[in-house]
């Protein structure tokens, strides 16, 4: 199979892409638009600063080069487009021939990434829910000059798999750059797959079509799988597949014609001569390339580099999902702290990767502390999750925390227990006292439960010495 | 005994700002001279006049308390209704638009009401600026206050109609192919196309956006300055806008144009009528007699323009105008699916010559088709603008007849667009190049009819264009501009 994937991605700013109308999700329908993104008789565009510079950190951040730019109008009747026409980049767009790797080391082509604006959103109300059965469709035109920035690959991608790879890494660079939130459920994120079929060996390209309504990386593997599935099978009955574009329907997990070629819109792209060429001097794009934070794969590097290179898969995994989910300045600045590192990032990718948010907003110097209570021996593994947890929910100091939950860095109470367990097994202390070492774990168990797992193995370890010896 | 005509706006700012007339009494001076021809002339879409007085009043307040309402003081306007003025009716005189009430003002409409202008009303045009006689209109013709059996011509045939019949001083229209400078020739006014980017055009409801501007009708040359100067200027909310000062048009008028170089574009001369030819003739010897050097120069590229213009024009119009399609605003002609009610609301809501042109712009934009013709046109459209810079090395401005004749009978061209579209012959290049250019009344020719001389300069040579223009305008023929004495006109010349 093969896949080409068309990602449109809405960027982050504050106002729309050709007005002052803010750019925000979730507001009262057609409460934040003016006579620009209505498109009104006589109104104009003007391009938004910010818009340019987030296009091109994102162009920079896919390894494409950033080219001076055209704004062109792609023209068709659609009641979402105020001005049926939306502004768009054809021939000049601002980023091309670019590439992203992936994590597991294959690398998938960027055609263009090039910058328009949103469409609003119709509601079809009554019966199906679809505009054929609606009785009255509503429009929110809130959405509509949102600046979007739509990212071309390469028809790279071999594999449901691997499509789902190359969108959530994407998804970790564009938020990397600052420029989008990444959020696939919000829309932030849309993606419509182009996919063809050819045998094994054959190099020229198959018929594609292209599959639209992606909401999730769920949805997307499913219609990749079941749309290679159907060309195969067409082929191999003897069909032939037809250039369309294809709705993917997530209950039935299917996908179903909606137009064909024949039908296909003719856009009538032209300059749009309400804007002037975009050719932003070096220094533009010099700053945006100096706003770009690290990306996703320098920093799994970055932190592989701290595991000493390690290659086991368990670690390559948790340094993925660390870098995934931002929590990788965390774990590096512990380590700088003095926290061992492979201790570090496992409490970082399995214990604090459930709560990210809250784990991003902990201190390194909060998290170091913790790691080195556990590194040393004063907490054990279970303790120091369980307090890494309060941390994550209330906030405050590890040893302090420690202190309160744990008895056993109370001597005096371990003291008691000890007496307790020493009194109720007189043989097995005996035995102790003569030399043999495989009771102390038997005496240490005995305390443990006794203190339901609050106290600390190793000062109980150092107790029972501590009272042989005396 | 008619009453004497409106003073020329510089004259009546003065006026008012002294404090020596009330703009109120200006208002309505002016909104009597309008009611005495309107009905005969149709030159409004609408005439606010309420509103006016309120603003007169608003002027007057402002003088009253020392403060200066600009200078363009207490002066009545008239706007072409494609130029959007908030909750008044613009309609671009096309049913399309119908019940429309635009939230916002056009950015010259905030410029001439900052400098103190009353707008007086909304004028008739070619619906959506489409057409050289306002015969487009959907709302019926404007008449052509010399003779009321002909054209006013077009399309901001209302703007030049009434400056041209003195119910107003000054007036604004637009100007795509040469919608104001061929009208202004027609009725014997001034008439002024600003370089492209010179005028903003936020506000203007868009017919090519690439060839649109605003610009002043007047009766004067002094007076269009005045009015352009107040919409002059760079506006940010035109991304096409230029951001460089506004020129000083008033000196540049006294600067005179001894020592200028002016070329006369002979391959205009050819096809315009007797008449015509002998007008330019007339006005080159004027020019020479001011201390100019003048002669003849050929740039047969310049008529290459039509053919680009009937492509570019048609093909920005028909992406411009995609949005009346009923869903938002203006006319909606219901239907079972929202295809339907785009098409029905179109075929409805459009005339027959916006229709052809929109659908010529589709036909040439179409895949296999866009090279042929639409980037045909851009090479042409290059190549006028070459022609321009060659003839521009030797001349400081051209001059050349404004239209090939005078002002037509109503339904004469109607039948064949052709013959239409020839009309805007000489004006087309300098939309096509951004340049500006001007009509200034200048003579009589056919049937005492007023006949236009036109000055082109290269972009930003306003400067230039005004002193030629103010030369032409103090040797004109007696009674060869407006406003014509009421009376006077005669019908069926």
């Amino acid at each position: 199979m093969v896949v080409g994937l068309e990602v449109h991605c809405e960027l982050q700013t504050k106002t729309k892409l050709f007005c002052s109308c803010p750019a925000v999700f979730g507001a009262e329908p057609n409460t934040n638009i003016c006579p620009v993104c209505l498109g009104l008789p006589g109104s104009l565009p003007v391009l938004n600063e910010r818009a340019v510079e987030f296009a091109m950190r994102i162009g920079l951040a896919l390894n494409c080069s950033v080219k001076p730019s055209v704004f062109h109008r792609k023209n068709y009747f659609y009641p979402d487009m105020p001005k049926d026409y939306q502004i768009s980049q054809y021939d000049e767009p601002i980023n091309v021939d670019g590439y992203v790797d992936l994590a597991d080391g294959s690398r998938v082509g960027i055609v263009r990434a090039h910058m328009e604006e949103d469409t609003g959103k119709s509601t079809h109300v009554g019966r199906g829910g679809r505009i054929a059965e609606a009785d009255y469709s509503l429009v929110d035109y809130n959405r509509a000059g949102v600046p979007l920035v739509e990212i071309v690959s390469a028809p790279d991608i071999t594999s449901s798999e691997q499509a789902r790879a190359y969108v959530t890494e994407l998804r970790s660079i564009l938020v990397a750059t600052g420029a989008s939130d990444g959020r696939m459920e919000e829309g932030s994120l849309r993606v419509d797959a182009n996919v063809s079929v050819r045998r094994i060996g054959v190099t020229e390209y198959g018929t594609r079509c292209e599959v639209k309504n992606l909401n999730s990386l769920r949805s997307l593997g499913r219609a990749i799988e079941h749309e290679a599935a159907r060309q195969i099978e067409l082929l191999e009955s003897g069909g032939r597949v037809v250039q369309e574009t294809r709705h993917f329907d997530e209950q039935s997990g299917r996908t179903s014609s909606l137009r064909s070629k024949e039908e296909a819109y003719d856009y009538r792209y032209f300059p749009e001569p309400d804007l002037v060429p975009l050719d932003p001097p070096a220094e533009f794009i010099a700053r945006a390339g100096a706003a770009l934070g690290l990306l996703p794969a320098a920093r799994r590097e970055r932190l592989s580099g701290l595991m000493g290179g390690e290659n086991n898969p368990a670690v390559v995994e948790q340094v993925a999902t660390v870098v995934d989910l931002g929590l990788d300045d965390l774990v590096v600045a512990a380590v700088a702290a003095g926290a061992e590192a492979r201790l570090s990032l496992a409490r970082a990718a399995n214990e604090a990767a459930q709560h990210p948010a809250e784990a991003r907003a902990l201190s390194a110097a909060t998290f170091a502390a913790l790691i080195g209570l556990e590194q040393s021996g004063t907490l054990s593994a279970t303790q120091s999750k369980a307090v890494l947890a309060e941390l994550l929910e209330s906030g405050g100091d590890p040893a302090e925390i420690a202190a309160r939950r744990f008895r056993g860095m109370d001597d005096s109470a371990l003291s008691d227990v000890l007496d307790g367990v020493i009194g109720a097994h007189p043989a097995e202390w005996a035995r102790y006292l003569e030399g043999d070492e495989k009771v102390a774990q038997f005496l240490l168990g005995l305390v443990m439960r006794e203190t339901k797992g609050q106290a600390n193995g190793k000062a109980v370890a150092e107790a029972l010495v501590a009272r042989r010896s005396s | 005994m008619s009453p004497a005509p409106l003073s020329p706006a510089a004259a009546t700012a003065g006026r008012v700002r002294r404090g020596e007339q009330r703009a109120r009494a200006v208002v309505e001076e002016a909104l009597e001279a309008i009611a005495r021809r309107e009905g005969e002339l149709h030159c409004f879409n609408e005439v606010t006049a309420e509103a006016a007085l309120g603003e007169a009043d608003r002027v007057d307040a402002l003088v009253a308390a020392g403060t200066d309402p600009g200078p363009l003081a207490g002066v009545p306007i008239a706007l072409k209704d494609n130029l959007c003025t908030r909750g008044v009716a613009t309609t671009c005189s096309s049913r399309i638009l119908e019940g429309w009430l635009p939230p916002y003002d056009a950015t010259v409409v905030s410029r001439v009401r900052a400098a103190g202008a009353v707008i007086v009303g909304k004028t008739n045009l070619d619906e959506f600026a489409m057409g050289s006689s306002t015969e487009n209109s959907a709302f019926g013709p404007t008449r052509n206050p010399w003779d009321t059996t002909r054209v006013p011509g077009g399309s901001s045939g209302g703007s030049a109609a009434v400056v041209a019949a003195g119910g107003v001083p000054i007036s604004l229209g637009s100007d795509t192919g040469g919608s104001v400078r061929q009208p202004a020739s027609l009725c014997g006014v001034v008439g002024v196309k600003p370089t492209y980017g010179r005028v903003s055009r936020y506000g203007l409801v868009a017919f090519a956006s690439s060839l649109d501007q605003i610009g002043p009708f007047a009766t004067t040359v002094a007076d269009a300055a005045l009015l352009l100067e107040a919409i002059s200027g760079h506006d940010p909310a035109d991304s096409t806008s230029l951001d460089l000062p506004v020129p000083d048009l008033g000196r540049a008028i006294d600067a005179g144009v001894a020592g200028m170089r002016v070329g006369i574009v002979s391959d205009f001369l050819e096809g315009a009528s007797p008449g015509i030819r002998h007008a330019v003739r007339e006005a080159a010897d004027a020019l020479v007699a001011a201390g100019a050097a003048v002669e003849d120069v050929s740039v047969p590229t310049l008529l290459d323009g039509l053919d680009a213009y009937y492509l570019i024009a048609p093909a920005e119009a028909s992406s411009n105008l995609s949005r009346y399609d009923g869903v938002r605003y203006g006319l909606r002609v219901g239907a079972p699916d929202v295809a339907q009610m785009n098409a029905r609301t179109r075929a409805k809501g459009f005339g027959e010559e916006v229709k052809r042109r929109i659908m010529l712009g589709t036909y040439v934009l179409s895949a296999g088709y866009y090279d042929a013709y639409y980037g045909q046109a851009q090479r042409v459209r290059t190549l006028v603008v070459r022609a321009f810079e060659a003839a521009y090395e030797r001349f400081d401005a051209l001059l050349a007849p404004t239209t090939p004749g005078v002002a037509f009978r109503f339904g004469e061209k109607t039948a064949d667009p052709l013959a239409m579209y020839l009309s805007d012959l000489y004006t087309i290049p300098s939309n096509l190049a951004g340049h500006p250019a001007m009509s200034v009344p200048f003579a009589l020719g056919e049937d005492d009819l007023p006949v236009g001389v036109q000055v082109l300069a290269p972009a930003l040579g306003e400067e230039a264009m005004f002193a030629v223009a103010a030369a032409l305008e103090s040797a004109a023929a007696p009674g060869s501009r407006g406003p014509v004495p009421a009376g006077a006109a005669v019908v069926g010349r």
